[in-house]
């Protein structure tokens, strides 16, 4: 057995799941968002590994632009993050819910 | 059992294994550093699939920017440990988690049985030449001359709205 | 030619409208909008006569004209324009109503000499003539129904002129209110008609309508109820039975206003109407036996009436009513040039004795009750002598205007065999003499009644006496177009109007027709029976006054249902108006209203915010629960897609 494309497509989905599992049990807001970084790497490696199988570039491009929108949402929502903190003293989700009904 | 099979399930289970304990461990300190491990496995992974650009800007944007970002902010607000998972697990995360459950299951059957023939076989015999940093940089100056030019107006405005967020009143 | 000119002389009193309504309050001098009031008018008077003059020196067959102006309506079959039809009996009318204005306007300049809202009165009055003209020139239903609702309109409008006024048990509004409801009942009787009119024949042009009704034949039944539903309408507007009682209400207005449009000309607009659609009549003798009978029926009960009011204007009101009765009189027994000659004398002597009475009012400072009055003849002659020419003429003596119309529709009455209807007549004139000739002598016979100190009553200026003096003249020799035959004269009104009623002639089952014996016979009944009445009236009011109040005292139950006009009002009131005041007020408003319409109204906002209140328990704010909904919805999604 060789690694193929479905190789990759299951790792891949794996270390989805488990990120989706982790935004739904953790309680800290910055262990939430690295959660979040851990789906979107997945969601990277499929990118990547369908650019590999297919010979088409616009996989990897993606994948570039994926990380730079990345890295912009991490600074912005943890610049969100440390203002919240400022003025709650905690980053416990289950206390950051002031946009309810 | 070629070379490549062996590394790929080293750096398979690893992905996995940091991920399982970052989702698991109590201390934010160290799930960032196991988050870190994960992301090493998966520049490793690039480089099996024979993108070295892609796996070297996965070491320096994400580990060597974000991460340390998320170690600042972290060491920043002296968070202390989360609870035991066991005590506060609700109804309604475990139902999550079967959901989730489901979805991988969903998963495999698509990968295994719903997939095209000639797709899964090999990888693509010039897949190398396209991986090169003067290959993908000859598609984002001119194949996707506007996303990037768009990105970089995102980054800006990322820079912007950073710095004000976090500003600290003048009082 | 002068036929083009029409639409000046219709639409130039709109404009005296349009400028004393816009600028009339700005305007200080009473004489210039007095000049462009009476100005405008008597213009189109001018232009009327020239139209006139020029039919009378074309051939017969060459009268008739139709001047186009604008398309109103064009609609798949339904065609309206703006166009005016001139032939001879729109240019009589029109001549009828432009002249009589134009004397009237003359008169107000005087009698509403002061009023605040003097401009405001005559912008009225010429919107009121435009109206008129508008339904007396019509060549179609629709611009003639725009003229009716256009002359109900001002006449609400003038009726209320002096809206701050109280007026019997309510305000002179109440009475405008009537005026215009009575007439709507009336209206609805006009639609319905129109209707079926459009319905049977396609169109709403009045040649074209009646081309093709002149090829029916007598008996049919949706004519029938067509006309019936156009007398109705009728009723309503010319004050007969069964919705008259507007036109007693109707005297709250200004005395100019009672005399023009409740005695001339409004009024009349029925009996046009009525004379117009007179081949359509003709094909319906059930319609017509009807309109003959309530017709006379509204005489005799008018004139009763009228004979134990104390009211100046109400004695005159209900004599109009009774006149106009005559005038269906003729029209029913098919003399429809007959009742168009009283619609034409009867506009001469009434406006004469309204414009009298109004001379009088003034002079006894808007005293209305000719019990307080007496003796004024010495004070204001002229308008005496008039108002006596005018007693004379509507009591139908020899040789004044009354007499000729009002003989040649009793005369056609007796010989087209409504011999009963004939004697009802009969008696109605002698009443009708009886309670002129009561009114002018307590008016202006006998003692002084009233309190010499405090009034001083002087005759009017002369912008009233003229106008009082040429009514006067012209109800004197008014009548001499109509010399019939027996005398000696060719009935040239008749003559006149013969190729408008060709048709009807030539439908109706038994035409009058007649022998001249009996008719002198008639001729010398009627006379005598006026000259009687006259006689006895003055001969009870002036030298044995206990006489009446004898018969008051001694019939008092029959007096007392006279003079609160049987109680007409009354019954009405209790049988129509308060059972729909109550279920409106009851039902309409508590339970529909209330309940069922603000109900829904309010109701759906209600269901809407319950649901609101439901869907908002989605909004937690809390990330997770939103990220497992999103979990959710992948894994249905990730299942429908893999089972197909």
């Amino acid at each position: 057995m060789n690694v193929d494309l479905s190789s990759y497509l299951g790792l891949s989905a794996m270390l989805f799941s488990i990120g989706v599992v982790g935004v739904l049990v953790r309680r800290n807001v910055i262990v939430l968002f690295m959660c979040i970084e851990l789906m979107l790497n997945s969601v990277n490696l499929t990118l990547a590994a369908f650019s590999s199988f297919l010979g088409d570039q616009t996989g990897q491009v993606l994948v570039f632009f994926v990380m730079a929108v990345a890295a912009a949402e991490a600074a912005v929502g943890l610049a969100i993050v440390v203002s919240f903190f400022r003025n709650k003293q905690t980053v416990n989700i289950d206390e950051i819910n002031i946009l309810k009904w | 059992m070629s070379i490549e099979l062996l590394l790929f399930y080293l750096f398979g289970s690893i992905a996995v294994g940091t991920g399982l304990a970052m989702i698991v461990q109590r201390n934010p300190m160290i799930s960032a550093l196991l988050l870190i491990g994960n992301f090493f496995c998966i520049a490793g992974l690039y480089l099996l699939l024979q993108q070295q650009f892609l796996a070297v800007i996965q070491i320096v944007v994400y580990t060597g920017a974000i991460m340390v970002l998320v170690i600042f902010v972290i060491m920043l607000l002296n968070l202390g440990d989360e609870q035991r998972m066991a005590e506060r697990i609700n109804l309604w995360q475990s139902i999550g988690i079967a959901l989730v459950a489901g979805f991988l299951a969903e998963m495999a059957y698509i990968v295994m049985f719903r997939g095209r023939n000639d797709v899964h076989a090999a990888m693509y015999p010039d897949a190398g030449t396209l991986g090169t940093t003067e290959a993908i940089g000859n598609a984002l100056f001119t194949k996707f001359l506007l996303p990037f030019e768009v990105t970089s107006l995102l980054l800006l405005v990322a820079i912007v709205g950073a710095v004000i967020l976090a500003k600290r009143r003048v009082q | 030619m002068p036929y083009q000119l029409i639409g000046v002389a219709v639409f130039l009193p709109l404009l005296g409208f349009i400028i004393n309504g816009l600028l009339g309050s700005r305007i200080k001098s009473e004489r210039l909008i007095g000049l462009i009031g009476s100005g405008t008018v008597g213009i189109s008077f001018a232009i009327a006569c020239a139209i006139f003059f020029a039919m009378l020196g074309a051939p017969v067959e060459q009268r008739s004209h139709t001047v186009e102006y604008v398309r109103w309506i064009s609609t798949g079959t339904l065609n309206v324009s703006f166009a005016y039809q001139l032939d001879q009996l729109s240019v009589l009318m029109m001549l009828i109503v432009t002249g009589v204005g134009f004397l009237i306007h003359v008169y107000s300049i005087g009698y509403m000499h002061g009023d605040p809202g003097f401009w405001r009165f005559f912008a009225y009055l010429n919107l009121f003539i435009f109206a008129m003209l508008n339904l007396v020139m019509a060549d179609n239903f629709l611009l003639l129904f725009l003229g009716w609702e256009g002359v109900g309109l001002c006449s609400y409008l003038l009726i209320g002129f002096w809206y701050d006024r109280k007026f019997e048990k309510g305000t002179t509004g109440d009475a405008a209110k009537k005026a215009f409801i009575v007439n709507r009942i009336g209206d609805f009787g006009f639609l319905i008609g129109m209707f079926l009119i459009f319905e049977m024949f396609g169109t709403l042009n009045f040649n074209d309508v009646f081309a093709q009704a002149s090829t029916l034949s007598v008996g049919n039944t949706t004519i029938m109820w067509m006309t019936l539903a156009l007398f109705l309408g009728a009723t309503g507007k010319s004050a007969q039975i069964p919705l008259f009682v507007w036109l007693p209400d109707a005297m709250a207005g200004p005395t100019p206003v009672s005399a023009l449009i409740h005695a001339a000309t409004m009024v009349t607009a029925g009996v046009y109407m009525v004379a117009r659609c007179s081949v359509l009549f003709a094909l319906a003798p059930v319609t017509m036996t009807v309109i003959a009978g309530i017709g006379v029926a509204t005489a005799l009960l008018a004139a009763s009436i009228g004979l134990v009011q104390n009211d100046i204007k109400k004695v005159l009101a209900y004599s109009t009513v009774s006149q106009l009765g005559y005038m269906f009189l003729g029209l029913g027994v098919g003399a429809f040039a007959a009742g168009l000659f009283h619609v034409m004398t009867h506009a001469f002597f009434k406006a004469l004795l309204f414009l009298g009475s109004g001379s009088v009012i003034h002079a006894m400072h808007e005293e209305q009750d000719i019990q307080n009055m007496g003796g004024l003849k010495k004070y204001m002659p002229i308008t005496y002598w008039t108002f006596f020419v005018g007693m004379l003429a509507i009591a139908g003596i020899f040789p004044l205007s009354g007499f000729f119309s009002k003989d040649e529709i009793l005369w056609k009455t007796f010989s087209s065999g409504q011999v009963l209807l004939w004697g009802m007549g009969l008696v109605g004139a002698a009443l009708t003499a009886f309670y002129m000739a009561r009114l002018t002598t307590l008016t202006f016979d006998g003692t002084e009644r009233f309190d010499h100190h405090h009034l001083h009553p002087h005759e009017s200026p002369a912008t009233m006496t003229v106008p009082l003096v040429v009514l006067a003249v012209l109800s004197v020799i008014g009548g001499f177009v109509g010399v019939p035959h027996s005398l000696g004269g060719s009935n040239a009104i008749e003559q006149w109007l013969e190729p408008v009623f060709a048709r009807a002639h030539s439908k109706l089952l038994h035409a009058p027709h007649g022998e001249g014996a009996v008719e002198y016979v008639l001729m010398v009944l009627s006379v005598g029976v006026g000259i009687t009445g006259i006689w006895l009236a003055r001969r009870w009011y002036l030298s044995k006054p206990e006489i009446p109040k004898m018969l008051a005292t001694r019939f008092g139950p029959l007096y007392n249902l006279l003079r609160d006009k049987y109680k007409v009002d009354e019954l009405y009131d209790a049988v129509i108006v308060t059972p729909i005041h109550k279920t409106s007020e009851a039902f309409l408003w508590k339970i529909f209203d209330v309940k069922i319409v603000d109900g829904v109204v309010n109701g759906v906002p209600k269901l809407i915010a319950l649901f609101s209140s439901l869907a908002r328990k989605v909004q937690t704010g809390i990330a997770q629960s939103y990220v497992f909904v999103f979990v959710l919805g992948v894994v249905v999604i990730l299942g429908i897609l893999i089972m197909k």
